[in-house]
């Protein structure tokens, strides 16, 4: 077998086994930090592979969310059911934005997404009476239970996540590494280049936006269901951000980058608030040193020097 | 409620909101139009300009006049110089690539924050203004069969109000006046124009920039400056003038100062008028899905030129 599926299929071997090992505290981190793993991964499609710049992710993370929470509190849906209209709201969403947005390029392209994404955040504040507004609803323990395992225990949560993560590292692993994902890639390094060698880069790109919508779309409804909050938060600015964060940390058009970016981040926020009250001074000085000294982020400055088989 | 003195009202309250927003908007225009990078820590400069404000009067105390005299000039000169730095510090040395730089400035709106709340902390605080007059909304109206002059009652503004507008008025001139007349408005515009060919002509480039960074900061603080009499200060201040900025950069057409001020008027003052007659809530959405859809349609931007 190759180092590449070692590599992959290791990490989520060890992931499955740390479950036993990690305490209580730390199990939970682990489990929101995969779900949201899956969150960066599908921005990483568009921005790392794919060469799109969107600020706007928070949107499909939130369809996913409320749409998956709202089929739950209004419609009494099951999780089945319910992380089904999720993922649909999210591939729907997905499609009207990626044909719209999909017309500008660069600068234009990473606004368009910001200010669909700011008209969502404000929609979900509008119906208020079904949304709750700013202030969001949690979903009743007894509704978020998944063919007989509760997933509002901590181990059913952690493997809950796995199961998500793991699907989706090993779906975006054959991706990459398929003609789609070639021709990704020839797409972010030169759209002109691409076109002339026939490729129709207007479906492509309308692919990888439906897919990376639909997967951050996964992500907001796993999110939903385990930690059993849906709140507008997740639909602002912020957590637009955070994805690039992550990818940019981890590495840019690399598998593993957006689950290192996220999981460097996530402690790196929860040991410096246990240390000093200061974390966001930790984590601005953490970010303008690594722009400085790993622009490639962690994995692709390792990719940079030497490690050539890293994808 | 009668409409016409109401609509005046609006209009006015909505100058003053496109007054700051001119200011802060061409910061960010200028950075873009020169630098090719966007700046995430805009909003942060204007939030420093606000708390360096309160600040200033603070320490100097006496009259507000005098306190506020100061802290204008004295607020974004500061500001202007802790942006430049950060400049050469970080931006300089990361070679203005447009992704890393939203990074890194990202990390500067973190660090920049966390230092305001550490010193300054997290209340909002208001600085006196300098002169405060009540000014009654004058209105028409028929009666005895000729034209009235009377003053509704409880609509007014105040003289502080008009001289935000002034002053916004006053400084948007001056640096066209800079941008278009002077030695440096030339090197600026040719360093905008092509960088490289600006450098093999002597322009230093990196100097510039810097420099750029700076007036760009300045121009924010200088904004903020204004509206801390209005509005109070606060560490969170800095993210509604950032992605209001944006979006009058865009609309206005990347890097033409003439388009930013046009599109900060309309934003400002359609802002104004819509939320003092309209559910805020709904107007955003409508605003917001409007200048998307202008984005898609026009990617130019209302007065930018298509570029070959």
């Amino acid at each position: 077998m190759k180092r590449i599926f070692l590599l992959h299929i290791g990490l989520i071997v060890l992931l499955f086994f740390a479950q036993f090992v990690l305490p209580t505290y730390h199990q939970g981190v682990m489990a929101r930090i995969m779900v949201m793993a899956v969150f960066a991964m599908g921005y990483n499609l568009m921005f790392g592979y794919t060469g799109l710049l969107s600020l706007g992710h928070a949107m499909f993370f939130a369809a996913g969310m409320y749409g998956c929470g709202l089929a739950i509190k209004l419609a009494g849906a099951g999780v089945v059911v319910a992380l089904g209209a999720g993922l649909a709201s999210a591939a729907i969403l997905a499609l009207v934005v990626g044909l719209l947005a999909l017309r500008t390029i660069g600068v234009g392209f990473m606004i368009v997404t910001l200010m669909f994404a700011q008209t969502l955040y404000l929609v979900i504040l509008y119906f208020g009476t079904y949304t709750r507004g700013d202030e969001g609803f949690a979903l009743a323990a007894d509704s978020r239970i998944l063919a007989g395992i509760d997933l509002t225990q901590p181990t059913a949560r952690y493997f809950a996540a796995w199961v998500l993560f793991s699907g989706v590292l090993l779906g975006i692993l054959a991706l990459v590494r398929s003609r789609r994902g070639r021709v990704m890639v020839a797409i972010r390094e030169n759209e002109e280049r691409a076109r002339m060698l026939g490729y129709d880069i207007w479906r492509h790109k309308l692919v990888v936006v439906i897919l990376s919508g639909t997967i951050s779309g996964a992500a907001g409804a796993t999110y939903a269901l385990l930690f059993g909050y849906v709140g507008a938060s997740f639909a602002q600015v912020p957590y637009s951000i955070f994805p690039l964060l992550w990818v940019l940390l981890g590495g840019p058009g690399t598998v593993l980058g957006p689950f290192i970016g996220t999981l460097f981040m996530f402690y790196l926020v929860d040991i410096s608030s246990g240390l000093t009250d200061a974390w966001m001074l930790v984590v601005g000085v953490t970010l303008v040193l690594l722009t400085l000294f790993l622009p490639k982020g962690l994995l692709g400055s390792l990719r940079a020097r030497g490690v050539k088989w890293l994808v | 409620m009668e409409f016409g003195p109401h609509l005046i009202l609006a209009m006015l309250e909505g100058l003053v909101q496109a007054s700051v927003l001119t200011l802060t908007a061409l910061g960010l225009s200028l950075v873009f139009g020169v630098m090719r990078v966007v700046n995430v820590a805009h909003g942060e400069f204007f939030m420093l300009g606000a708390v360096l404000a309160w600040w200033i009067t603070q320490a100097l105390g006496g009259p507000a006049a005098l306190g506020f005299a100061v802290a204008l000039i004295g607020a974004p000169l500061l500001v202007g110089l802790i942006a430049a730095g950060a400049d050469w510090l970080v931006l300089r040395r990361i070679d203005y690539d447009p992704e890393r730089t939203i990074v890194a400035t990202i990390g500067l709106l973190y660090i920049i924050q966390q230092v305001v709340l550490m010193t300054y902390g997290p209340e909002a605080r208001p600085v006196t203004p300098p002169f405060n007059q009540r000014l009654a909304i004058p209105w028409f109206e028929w009666a005895n069969g000729g034209l009235e002059l009377y003053f509704p009652w409880g609509l007014s503004t105040t003289s502080y109000k008009l001289f935000v507008i002034a002053a916004a008025l006053g400084i948007g001139l001056a640096l066209w006046a800079v941008m278009a007349r002077t030695r440096l408005g030339l090197i600026l515009r040719a360093t905008q124009a092509d960088s490289e060919t600006a450098q093999a002509f002597g322009v230093p480039v990196e100097r510039v920039y810097a420099l750029v960074f700076g007036i760009g900061a300045a121009l924010a603080a200088l904004g903020a400056v204004l509206v801390v009499p209005i509005q109070q200060a606060h560490y969170l201040m800095g993210g509604d003038p950032l992605l209001l900025s944006f979006i009058v950069v865009i609309i206005g057409g990347l890097g033409s100062l003439r388009g930013t001020v046009l599109a900060a008027i309309l934003i400002g003052m359609s802002d104004g008028i819509i939320s003092v007659f309209f559910s805020p809530t709904l107007a955003k959405i409508l605003a917001t899905l409007l200048v998307a859809m202008v984005l898609v349609y026009r990617p130019q931007g209302l007065f930018g030129k298509v570029r070959a």
